[in-house]
């Protein structure tokens, strides 16, 4: 199962053909491991590692540090899932260290980034305060190198 | 004057030509080639151990070593090699680190053989081996492997050219060029005929981390060595390095682990030929044992997913070809095309730009098979095959 997990993180888009020819498995066997996995929930989803900076419209995206203040029953549970469900938050992290949440946030501009932030986080009952750090380029993301081109320079035939 | 010719010694002389280097210079023009003809990762070194040798150079790590290698690379090493195979060697007195494996192939030859003193290999095997021990003046001793033995070296074959003048008994298991690996009772037989006759054993264990087992090979299986057998530590030298499982070939780095007289031999040759080995691999060597493994394990993954392709499809197209247990290459049979291995891999570079290597450039035991080396990137070696199909299409049509 951990072999089927390891290929589907670098390379979700292969068909279950394509993954039991590398897996060495029969369609079937891994038809059935996958629908396991994804009614375990341990499968949350497929997505594309999208280098947006190749394209002409970039989207702007923020780390915000949240402290909150916890509550009795759940700690910062009931509250980071509240964060978590706005469409502008893309990840949600409970943190160790110096502030409670790592929110990572996306939106069309900096406006409505800035915005999201004094309108509807920080209003939240809870909220201490907010640190919105913008980004401003990607080296990496989700393992993958942007800009990455490695050549194989090895010689065609070796012993 | 005479002839610049003459001038060569014999012994050099009589080396035969490469038949690899033959191969290259056919496939070296042409730039439409997919190569399965490599013997090397496809993967550079991981990261965090070219970022040691980066660091080794910025704090002015470039003076020579102890000819044996750092004390503290042969501790990891140490520690290393007790875990993989089970055997401990003191890092004071019986490590010796050299410019790859192949260097310690030499100074074993050179270090324990005598004018006419034989060596019993097993062909079809990696292209030095013959001529490293004709330069040591030594007489090489092939054992045929076979096909339809799965490449698995016999222990009644090799007592059979054993002779009074038979010295060493050289293995290299997972093999290149025919990924076999042997089954550990066969071992035991040929650990027996070691003592029997009482033989040196020289074993390449370079591909040892490179296993496939159950589960289509994504279990890795356990490398069992020969000097870990009983009796077997004391008359064994035991060589391993980084090129195949760190994906480190141009680093040039490999060890002998053996009693300390033998070390001694060989670091006597090794000092004054080659004085030591480059200290900024010795750097990288360090890093990559101690905190390497993860990434052994993802480059052994992808080779055991692409194994399992190459060896999928040989089977849809119709070329019988055994499930190799280890390194990084599949030696499938190619006689029922009535090819010879060398037209064979001419006709496919040719008709449709795929290098193999010819089974024979590996011995006359590898006539029949071609080595295909599955170390290339899942896409290219997806295009190669279906090339492969059509060329062997062709040929039953």
């Amino acid at each position: 199962m951990d072999a089927l997990v390891d290929l589907l993180q670098r390379e979700a888009r292969l068909s279950t053909s394509e993954i039991a020819d590398r897996l060495g498995r029969s369609e079937e066997e891994v038809a059935g491991m996958m629908k396991k996995l994804e009614g375990s929930g341990a499968l949350l989803g497929y997505h594309a590692v999208v280098d947006k900076d190749q394209f002409d419209y970039v989207p702007v995206s923020a780390l915000i540090e949240v402290k909150l203040t916890p509550e009795r029953d759940g700690g910062f549970d009931r509250m980071a899932r509240r964060i978590a469900k706005f469409d502008q938050v893309t990840s949600c992290y409970l943190m160790s260290g110096g502030y409670d949440l790592a929110v990572l946030v996306e939106g069309p501009s900096l406006r409505d980034v800035a915005q999201f932030v004094s309108e509807k986080l920080s209003t939240l009952e809870g909220v201490l305060s907010t640190a919105t750090h913008f980004q401003l380029k990607v080296y990496k993301q989700s393992g993958f190198l942007a800009a990455d081109t490695h050549e194989d320079e090895r010689l065609p035939v070796t012993p | 004057m005479r002839p610049l010719e003459e001038r060569i010694a014999d012994q050099v002389r009589q080396i035969p030509r490469s038949g690899i280097r033959d191969f290259f210079e056919l496939v070296q023009g042409r730039d439409d080639v997919i190569s399965l003809g490599v013997g090397e990762p496809d993967f550079a070194a991981p990261w965090h151990i070219r970022e040691a040798a980066i660091f080794s150079l910025e704090k002015g790590s470039t003076s020579y070593t102890s000819n044996l290698g750092l004390h503290s690379l042969r501790d990891s090493i140490s520690r290393y090699v007790t875990g993989q195979f089970g055997v401990t060697y003191d890092p004071a007195s019986e490590i010796l680190v050299t410019v790859g494996v192949s260097e310690a192939l030499d100074l074993v030859c050179r270090a324990f053989l005598n004018p006419g003193d034989e060596v019993i290999y097993h062909e079809p095997c990696y292209v030095s081996y013959s001529p490293s021990i004709a330069l040591a003046y030594g007489v090489g001793v092939p054992v045929r492997t076979r096909v339809e033995d799965e490449f698995v070296l016999r222990a009644k074959d090799v007592e059979e050219k054993v002779t009074d003048r038979t010295r060493i008994l050289l293995l290299n298991f997972p093999t290149n060029p025919t990924g076999a690996v042997l089954p550990p009772d066969e071992l035991e037989k040929i650990a027996r005929v070691a003592i029997d006759h009482d033989l040196l054993v020289v074993s390449d264990e370079i591909y040892s981390e490179l296993l496939y087992d159950g589960n289509g090979g994504m279990d890795r299986g356990e490398h069992v060595s020969i000097a870990s057998l009983p009796g077997m530590k004391g008359r064994t030298i035991l060589l391993h390095g980084f090129s195949k499982a760190f994906a480190m070939t141009g680093f040039r780095l490999g060890y002998s682990c053996a009693p300390h007289a033998l070390t001694e031999a060989m670091m006597k040759i090794h000092q004054y030929s080659m004085l030591c080995a480059p200290i900024m691999s010795q750097n990288a060597a360090i890093e990559a044992l101690e905190n390497g493994a993860a990434e052994v394990e993802r480059m052994r993954r992808a080779y055991a997913r692409r194994r399992n392709l190459l060896l999928k499809r040989f089977h849809e197209i119709g070329i019988p070809c055994f499930s190799p247990g280890g390194a990084f290459y599949a030696f499938p049979d190619i006689r029922k095309f009535g090819l010879t291995s060398n037209d064979f891999a001419l006709r496919l570079l040719e008709e449709e730009s795929v290098a193999v290597v010819p089974g024979d450039a590996f011995g006359s035991a590898g006539e029949g098979c071609v080595r295909a080396c599955y170390a290339t990137a899942y896409d290219q070696l997806e295009v190669a095959l279906d090339r492969i199909a059509a060329f062997v299409g062709r040929l039953q049509s």
